[in-house]
């Protein structure tokens, strides 16, 4: 397969295939011109966050002529543009999965069982700042971090008391963990295996992105090429073991989060995804086989089309490099499956009832977008980690849009509109060119490394704030429609009572175990480390069962694989 | 807080003339929440300052002993991670221990209302939250680089 400078070949194809209409041309002349002349319009001229600027109206001229049989398509058929199921929502509402997680293991147990009861059809974990990083609860730097950003996880039973009461064979869980995602894992399993639920119906998500680490979350332990090691060792072992366990999550947002324009996010997460098909190929395992096994993550953010275009185009492109660049020919692994989140970044700390109305339409971009899975964020979140009253109103903004608002009804409901079809080819577009650039500066490893994508993203979120700072865009009751005096809404606190409690549960953790075994344990983990031909994860399970905790196991891989500092941005 | 008048008579613009305003950018917490660090480093330094970036994870001790080493006039910390209460805190106290007093401390992030009087009792101040416009940033940071220039000239 000679793959070199395919993406150049895609973009060439696309550019080659723009034309211009002659009678939009026209009415701009004899009826539009007149027409701002008479009512004194300003020139103004429209951009969305990617800075594409987009025409007065669209005619189908602004697509090739043969765009709807090649490009368009029908739901559950390549190139998957209009949805990944034949049948999308009419079959199956996207489940609803509310990212939770504060406090102690049984404080996110509680909020985790109070969602279920108002029909949270999945499981999503917040775990807090030391647990992302690998540190355990009596570090010194953990003090005052416990349970603020998430739930926090010292050790194996910090997880059996999570998810105590909660049957793992009837629910899927999506962890978001990252650096020590293979740990977390391992965590999960023996959970599942003391419920006695056996291995092949164990599903669930963990994020294991660890490249948009490096470009955008900066939550990482080691140097990229160890974390890729773990993560290609995860590959390796989930599919012969855990074949419901998807295995990567190749996360958008926070990249998007980070600063990034949508066509940045589309561009970055998709190198992100190819990068790992190339990993797991070079693991030996077959493409057809492990692809299906990575699902994305995106960002849903304000400008309406501009997301629903961004996530039609993904899953084109995702289909379209794996079946003729990856040569993946059963059209099953050629699905883009993806969770969305409402963005957090445009959430305002000001008057925060208007974050409701700000997440429903985020919310309904996803939707249109064709999701498998939503997050809604809550409208105190500029503030601090949602109340229960503030989290209910946003999976009730989920509800009244899947049962009251009639969108599920017709599949794509946007296809063939103009304007979002001309959008997705732009996107795409867009996405290629970014693609190029990567491939020749040695691909998205090194182009990481360089601090090249880190250094785009800073460039963008920049422009955007000087906008934002010369009201050029506009924030509702941030920087326009201010208000002075605004009244406190309450806020959920997390008191000092989680860390004291973490602490009380850790020290009984390490006088309660075996100290002996945990001892030869780490010790065998140290040297598996320093083979690269070992799988770690049979040593995480043995690990994490013995009750080794977060850090110990976190501590073997600082020891063998270093620390790492990231490229200068700014 | 009294750093406006060194503004309103113009000394200001005589105190940094020589050697502009020296700032020192941290997240002293387990944060990686970086987005509005690297656009403040920018407006910071279109705004004529010397800009520091402490890196990612800084202990609170790596940022006192930068700040000193590096002879800034202010220390800009931002945390977006709840821990503000605790953290900062080490920050402030490191430096009470140590005797520092001409480098003046600003914070920043998601920061409760309620938490604000409390930061500011230790000699924080600003404790900007989101959506606040970068010029009334920039001039709190140049009131309180007035101030530790002054402390920093009176020998």
């Amino acid at each position: 397969m000679n793959s070199q400078g395919y993406y150049h070949g895609k973009l060439n194809e696309m550019k080659s295939r723009h034309s211009d209409d002659p009678d939009r041309e026209r009415w701009r002349r004899e009826t539009l011109a007149p027409w701002n002349q008479k009512t004194g319009y300003d020139g103004k001229e429209f951009f969305n966050s990617s800075e594409i600027p987009i025409k007065e109206i669209y005619t189908s001229r602004d697509l090739p002529a043969d765009y709807e049989k090649r490009e368009l398509g029908l739901p559950g058929e390549y190139p998957f543009t209009r949805g990944i199921y034949p049948n999308m929502y009419r079959g199956k509402l996207w489940t609803m999965r509310m990212f939770s997680g504060f406090g102690t293991p049984e404080d996110t147990n509680r909020r985790l069982k109070y969602l279920i009861a108002h029909g949270e059809s999945g499981l999503s974990i917040a775990f807090d700042m030391p647990t992302l990083y690998g540190y355990d609860c009596d570090n010194s730097r953990a003090d005052g971090e416990i349970g603020k950003c998430g739930v926090n996880i010292s050790s194996l039973k910090d997880m059996e008391v999570l998810f105590r009461g909660i049957d793992l064979s009837k629910i899927s869980t999506s962890m978001t963990i990252n650096a020590p995602s293979a740990i977390l894992t391992a965590m999960y399993v023996a959970i599942a295996k003391k419920q006695k639920v056996p291995m092949d119906s164990v599903s669930g998500t963990v994020q294991a992105d660890i490249l948009k680490e490096y470009i955008a979350q900066k939550e990482w332990m080691y140097p990229p090429e160890a974390h890729i090691r773990i993560i290609r060792d995860m590959m390796t072992y989930c599919s012969a073991n855990l074949p419901k366990w998807n295995y990567i999550s190749i996360s958008g947002y926070h990249i998007r989060e980070a600063g990034s324009s949508a066509v940045q996010e589309l561009a970055f997460t998709l190198a992100d995804g190819f990068y790992y098909i190339d990993l797991g190929i070079e693991a030996g395992l077959p493409v057809e086989k492990f692809a299906p096994r990575l699902s994305f993550f995106f960002n849903s953010s304000i400008d309406f089309f501009e997301e629903i275009a961004k996530m039609r185009a993904a899953r084109r492109i995702w289909a379209t490099v794996l079946r003729e660049k990856y040569d993946v020919k059963d059209p099953r692994s050629l699905l883009m499956r993806f969770h969305t989140q409402t963005s957090g970044y445009t959430l305002t700390w000001q008057q925060p009832i208007n974050n409701i109305i700000r997440t429903t339409i985020e919310a309904m971009a996803g939707v249109l977008g064709g999701t498998q899975s939503l997050h809604t964020n809550s409208y105190d979140e500029a503030w601090a980690l949602p109340s229960e009253e503030a989290v209910k109103v946003a999976l009730r903004t989920q509800q009244i849009i899947a049962e009251e608002s009639g969108i599920p009804a017709a599949i794509d409901p946007l296809g063939g509109s103009y304007y979002v079809e001309w959008l997705t080819t732009q996107m795409e577009e867009k996405a290629y060119e970014y693609f190029d650039r990567i491939e020749k500066m040695g691909g998205m490893l090194e182009a990481i490394k360089k601090g090249y994508i880190q250094k785009e993203i800073a460039a963008t979120s920049y422009r955007r704030q000087m906008r934002i700072e010369s009201g050029e865009e506009v924030m509702v009751g941030a920087n326009k429609y201010q208000e002075a005096n605004e009244k406190p809404i309450g806020i959920l606190r997390i008191s000092k009572k989680a860390q004291n409690a973490q602490l009380d549960r850790l020290k009984k953790v390490k006088a309660t175990r075996d100290q002996a075994k945990v001892d030869a344990i780490l010790s065998r983990l140290e040297d598996a480390m320093k083979d690269p031909n070992e799988n770690l994860m049979p040593h995480y399970l043995e690990a994490v069962e013995a009750y080794c905790t977060l850090e110990e196991i976190s501590n073997a891989g600082r020891k063998v694989f270093g620390g790492w500092k990231e490229p200068v941005i700014v | 807080m009294q750093g406006g008048r060194y503004l309103a008579d113009g000394k200001s613009q005589s105190l940094f003339r020589d050697k502009p305003i020296k700032v020192l950018l941290a997240k002293p917490g387990i944060d990686g929440h970086d987005r509005g660090m690297f656009v403040l480093a920018r407006a910071f330094r279109d705004a004529g300052m010397d800009v520091l970036y402490a890196g990612l994870l800084p202990t609170p001790e790596d940022v006192v002993n930068t700040a000193v080493n590096e002879d800034v006039d202010v220390i800009a910390l931002s945390l977006l991670n709840g821990a503000h209460l605790t953290v900062f805190k080490k920050v402030v106290d490191l430096m009470k221990e140590r005797g520092i007093d001409d480098i003046s401390v600003v914070g920043g992030g998601t920061i409760p209302d309620h938490d604000r009087p409390k930061l500011e009792r230790m000699g924080i101040t600003g404790n900007y939250g989101p959506g606040t416009p970068l010029k009334v940033i920039i001039d709190h940071i140049t009131e309180r680089a007035a101030e530790a220039r002054l402390r920093k000239n009176r020998i």
